[in-house]
C-alpha cells in the first residue's frame, strides 16, 4: 500500500487529494458515491424519486434560472472589462465594444437576451411553484426567498437596463424612478437618494453600475444558495402522494437527473445564442437629457406598471398597487388555507375549471375596460372639485377591490370550491390582467402613449 | 458534571463577575455595530458626486425685444422654455414633465406643450389642458434688467396652476 502511494507522481497526489472517484462510475454504488463526494453534484441528492424526472413536474425551470445566472457572470465579468460608467464614456465604451472587438458584440447580445430570459424564466417559475401548490409546510420560507430572488433578478436587469447610456436607457430610468416622486411626503427625498441627486445624471450611473455589478450578484448569489438547501431540506422538487409502489420507486441521480439537465441546458444555450445572433441588443443614440423619445417606455418588466400609469392616478399604479401585490405574494404561503395540496397541477378538477373561467374573464374583461377608459371615460375632468387621487385613484381602486371580492364569492359560491381553489382563481385573474396590460403597452402603444396597432 | 457544575456557579453567585464582563462584551459588541452603521451611511449620504448646481445664477436669455408677445423659446441647454404671453409678459418654464420627467416638446402648430411620454398637454402659461400631468409646468424665476430677460432655470418652484403673479414684465 505504502509502496503504491509512493509510486505516485507528485501531480497525481495532488489531483487524488480534490477527488478521488472516477470520472467514470461504472455501478451504481459508485454512482452515489461520485455525487456525493463531489462539491457542484451535491447540491443534489444521491437518489431520486423516478417519478420526479418527469419535464412536467417542474419543466426544469428552476435549473434553467440558475444557468442563465451562470451565463450572466460570464459575459458580465467580459463586459466589464470593457464598460466604462461615466456619462461622457458609457456610449462610447459600448460602441467601441460593438466596433473594435472581436465578438464584442455578441457578447453583449448574449449578455441582453440571457438577462431578458433570466427574468422570463423565474417569472414562470414563480408560476409553476404556485400552480403545484410548492408553498405549503416545509416549502413556505423557500417560496418567501423565490420572491426575493425575483425581486433581485427584475431590479439586476433594471440597473443594467441604464448602463448603455443611450436615448432608450436614459428615459426608461428617468420614467421609472420618478414614478417614486408620488410616494407621499419621503418621494421626493427618495429619488434624490435613487438617483444620488436631483437628475439622472453620473451619481445614477455609478449607483446602477455599482448594484449591478457588486451588491446585486452578492446578494442573487447568497439567495440562490439559501433557496437550493432548502428545496434540499424539504425533500427535493414536490410531487403528488404516492399511490402505487411503482410512485416511490428511486433512480440514481447519475446519469439520469445529470444527463436531463445537461439536455435541457444544452438546448437553452442554443436558443440563447441564436437570439444573440440574430436580434442585436438595442442601442439608440447617446442619451440626451433635452430630448424625450416619442414614445418613451419603461423597461418591458415594468410597462404592465406603466400601462396601469395611464388609467390610474400614479399615487395607485405605481406605488400602492404594486406594493400590496409585493406584500400579498410574500405572505401568500401563510394564509390559512383548508387544503393543502402539493404537487398537483391547479390543485384539481374544479381548480383546472376556475382556472380557466378565470383567465376569459380576464381576457375579456381587461381589454375591455382599457378601450373604454381610453376612449370613452373622463372621470377627473367631471369630478373636477375632487383631487385627482381620489376621483382617479382611490374611488376606482376601491371599485375594483370591491369586484374582486364580489368574484372572489361568486367563484366560491357558483362552484363549490374550497378556499384554496377560490384563492387560485383570483390569483388567475390577476395574472391574466397583468399579462394583459404589460402586452398592449409593449405591442399597443405608440406615438404619445396613444392605442394603436404596430403594423400601422 | 458539566451541569452540576454550572448549578454551584449559578447558586453561588447569580450575578457574578463574569456575567457581568460578558455584558460589557456584548455591549462593546453593539457598539462597534452601531460604529460600522453610522459610519456607512454617513459615507453614502455624502457620497453624491452630481454637480451641485449654484441654484443663484441667473442665465442671460436675450433682449425683451427679441421675444414677440404670444411666442415660445426653447434653451434646450438650459433646459427651459421662455413663453411670452399675448399682454407681453414672461414665464420661463421648466422642460420637465410634471408626471413622470420626460421632456416637453412645443408643438408650433397646436400652440401647446406635448409630452412625448403619456401625452400630457399644457398651455403657453404651462397650465395642464389635458392629464395624467398632475399640475402646471414648474417655474423658473424670470427678472428683467435694463431690458435683458435673464431666467434661473436651477430653482423650479412647483406650482398647482398658473396665476397672474407668477408672470414676470418688462418695465415701461
Amino acid at each position: 500500500m505504502e509502496k503504491e502511494v509512493k509510486k505516485n507522481n507528485i501531480f497525481k497526489r495532488f489531483k487524488d487529494s480534490i477527488y478521488t472517484r472516477s470520472i467514470n462510475p461504472k455501478d451504481d454504488r459508485d454512482k452515489i458515491q461520485v455525487v456525493f463526494q463531489s462539491f457542484i453534484l451535491h447540491l443534489h441528492p444521491t437518489m431520486i424519486p423516478e417519478r420526479s424526472l418527469k419535464l412536467s413536474v417542474t419543466w426544469g425551470l428552476g435549473g434553467m434560472a440558475a444557468l442563465l445566472l451562470f451565463i450572466q457572470a460570464l459575459t458580465g465579468i467580459l463586459l466589464r472589462f470593457v464598460y466604462e460608467p461615466f456619462p461622457g464614456k458609457a456610449y462610447d465604451s459600448i460602441l467601441h465594444m460593438k466596433n473594435e472587438i472581436f465578438f464584442g458584440d455578441l457578447v453583449r447580445n448574449i449578455h441582453h437576451w440571457s438577462g431578458t430570459f433570466l427574468v422570463l424564466i423565474v417569472f414562470l417559475h414563480f408560476l409553476r411553484t404556485y400552480f403545484t401548490g410548492a408553498y405549503h409546510g416545509k416549502r413556505q420560507f423557500n417560496w418567501v426567498l423565490g420572491i426575493f430572488l425575483l425581486i433581485f433578478v427584475v431590479f439586476s436587469n433594471f440597473t443594467g437596463y441604464l448602463l448603455p447610456w443611450d436615448q432608450l436607457a436614459y428615459w426608461a430610468i428617468t420614467v421609472s424612478t420618478n414614478m417614486l416622486s408620488y410616494i407621499p411626503l419621503i418621494g421626493d427625498r427618495l429619488i434624490e437618494m435613487v438617483r444620488g441627486g436631483s437628475e439622472v445624471g453620473s451619481s445614477t450611473l455609478l449607483i446602477f453600475y455599482n448594484f449591478h455589478t457588486g451588491i446585486l450578484p452578492i446578494l442573487i448569489l447568497t439567495t440562490m444558495g439559501f433557496h437550493f438547501w432548502r428545496v434540499r431540506k424539504a425533500g427535493g422538487v414536490v410531487f403528488a402522494k404516492e399511490e402505487t409502489e411503482a410512485d416511490s420507486k428511486l433512480v440514481t441521480t447519475i446519469p439520469n437527473l445529470v444527463f436531463r439537465e445537461f439536455v435541457v441546458a444544452l438546448i437553452l444555450i442554443a436558443v440563447i445564442l441564436l437570439f444573440a445572433l440574430f436580434f442585436d441588443a438595442p442601442l439608440m443614440d447617446k442619451a440626451n437629457p433635452a430630448f424625450s423619445p416619442n414614445p418613451a417606455k419603461a423597461p418591458w418588466y415594468f410597462e404592465g406598471i406603466q400601462e396601469l400609469m395611464l388609467h390610474f392616478h400614479p399615487l395607485f399604479a405605481a406605488i400602492i398597487i404594486p406594493l400590496l401585490i409585493v406584500i400579498t405574494l410574500i405572505f401568500l404561503p401563510y394564509f390559512q388555507y383548508d387544503s393543502k395540496v402539493s404537487g398537483v397541477w391547479f390543485l384539481s378538477d374544479k381548480g383546472k375549471q376556475t382556472g380557466k373561467i378565470s383567465a376569459i374573464v380576464g381576457l375579456i374583461v381587461t381589454p375591455t375596460l382599457i378601450i373604454a377608459d381610453e376612449f370613452f371615460m373622463d372621470v377627473s375632468t367631471k369630478l373636477e372639485a375632487i383631487p385627482t387621487w381620489i376621483s382617479n385613484g382611490l374611488i376606482p381602486f376601491l371599485i375594483i377591490l370591491l369586484l374582486l371580492g364580489v368574484y372572489y364569492k361568486f367563484i366560491k359560491k357558483k362552484f363549490q370550491t374550497n378556499k384554496t381553489e377560490t384563492i387560485q382563481a383570483l390569483f388567475v385573474l390577476l395574472l391574466v390582467i397583468f399579462v394583459i396590460l404589460t402586452l398592449t403597452s409593449i405591442i399597443f402603444r405608440g406615438e404619445g402613449m396613444a392605442l394603436t396597432f404596430p403594423w400601422n | 458534571m458539566k451541569s452540576k457544575k454550572n448549578k454551584i456557579l449559578n447558586e453561588e453567585k447569580p450575578e457574578s463577575r463574569r456575567s457581568f464582563l460578558s455584558k460589557i462584551w456584548y455591549g462593546i459588541g453593539a457598539l462597534a455595530g452601531i460604529e460600522v452603521l453610522g459610519i456607512s451611511i454617513n459615507f453614502l449620504l455624502h457620497s453624491s458626486k452630481n454637480e451641485k448646481e449654484d441654484s443663484s445664477s441667473y442665465v442671460i436669455a436675450g433682449k425683451v425685444d427679441e421675444f414677440k408677445p404670444n411666442s415660445v423659446t426653447p434653451f434646450r441647454s438650459g433646459r427651459f422654455y421662455l413663453s411670452r404671453l399675448s399682454d407681453g409678459g414672461f414665464v420661463a418654464l421648466s422642460l420637465k414633465c410634471t408626471h413622470l420627467g420626460c421632456s416637453v416638446g412645443w408643438n408650433e402648430t397646436e400652440d401647446k406643450f406635448i409630452c412625448p411620454c403619456h401625452s400630457s398637454v399644457f398651455e403657453k402659461n404651462g397650465n395642464v389642458v389635458s392629464p395624467p400631468a398632475p399640475r402646471a409646468l414648474d417655474l423658473l424665476p424670470v427678472i428683467i434688467e435694463n431690458g435683458i430677460v435673464k431666467v434661473n432655470p436651477n430653482k423650479p418652484m412647483k406650482r398647482k396652476r398658473f396665476s397672474n403673479s407668477q408672470v414676470t414684465y418688462a418695465e415701461s
